[in-house]
């Protein structure tokens, strides 16, 4: 993976990478474990008759106890708790969705065995926001903070997996780039 | 192991380490232009060290159809001061920023302005 380029203008613009093997299953692999954690949140929460009648669904009201869903799902306000309790079980629901249906974009476009990714700027939205899902995610669990250095001393068990994270953000950092130049 | 040699770190909201000009304005003054007299909430979002500093001020773009210099500013004012009010309005307009922002990843809450 080399970055990202331009093609074409107007409605046929289109963003395009080419992915080694072994970077499309990690990145394959990596959405797909973020939506698995997804998943399991909302089967927590099934909807119930009521709401699949009416087609008014509720999530929970809670938090997520687990670190890394609580930040893919924070909380609405800081300020009151009983708003943030029912503005989460109002919303919850569809947010998962939405990152449930940019992950999978993500696995649509990127070729399992990898090779040539060529987005619509749609698509490419999507891409965004599902990186940063998985950069979340990798993130809270690595204990990522802005007085990390740059490069962790080789026997800190988080140095493999942060090679992972730079990479992510080299992926998306760069495909941001592209995708402001596409109006 | 992916092979690291093509990875550049990008520059994250918390990373960049830019010297402070000491903070002299208000978090939000270009707000008041485009907003109503009374708006009672705020769309408030909030630094963290994982969010790039190019995607908030893409996101602040595409969600609120601001110009760039206008979203480059409000991420900068997330980055160097904690936090940036982003939008103001009546709460169920800023409730539904505030899941859009969600929905982009970021960290964001609403409260009274």
């Amino acid at each position: 993976m080399n970055g990202w380029k331009r093609s074409g203008r107007g409605a046929k613009a289109r963003l395009v990478a080419s992915l080694e093997a072994q970077e499309a299953a990690v990145l394959r692999g990596l959405v797909g474990e973020v939506r698995q954690i997804l998943a399991g949140r909302a089967d927590d929460n099934p909807a119930d008759e009521l709401a699949i009648l009416t087609g008014m669904r509720t999530g929970p009201s809670t938090r997520p106890t687990d670190r890394v869903l609580a930040r893919l799902l924070p909380d609405f306000t800081t300020e009151d708790t009983d708003l943030a309790a029912g503005l989460r079980s109002l919303h919850e629901p569809e947010l998962i969705e939405a990152k449930d249906s940019n992950a999978a974009v993500v696995l649509e476009t990127l070729p399992e065995s990898g090779g040539r990714v060529e987005l619509t700027p749609d698509q490419a939205d999507a891409w965004l926001a599902s990186l940063n899902d998985v950069r979340l995610a990798l993130g809270t669990a690595l204990d990522v903070s802005e007085d990390m250095p740059e490069q962790l001393p080789s026997d800190d068990p988080r140095a493999t997996h942060m090679g992972v994270y730079h990479w992510l953000t080299f992926v998306q950092d760069a495909l941001v780039q592209t995708r402001m130049q596409i109006r | 192991m992916l092979p690291c040699t093509f990875w550049t770190r990008g520059v994250t909201m918390d990373v960049m380490a830019a010297p402070l000009p000491a903070p002299t304005r208000q978090v939000d003054p270009e707000l008041a232009e485009d907003s109503v007299v009374d708006t009672p909430w705020q769309a408030i979002v909030w630094n963290d060290p994982v969010n790039l500093m190019s995607y908030v001020t893409y996101v602040l773009q595409k969600l609120f159809g601001y110009p760039e210099p206008k979203a480059t500013a409000l991420m900068l004012d997330v980055h160097h001061k904690g936090k940036a009010a982003v939008s103001a309005g009546d709460k169920d307009k800023i409730e539904a920023d505030v899941a859009k922002l969600h929905a982009a990843g970021l960290w964001a809450t609403m409260q009274r302005a």
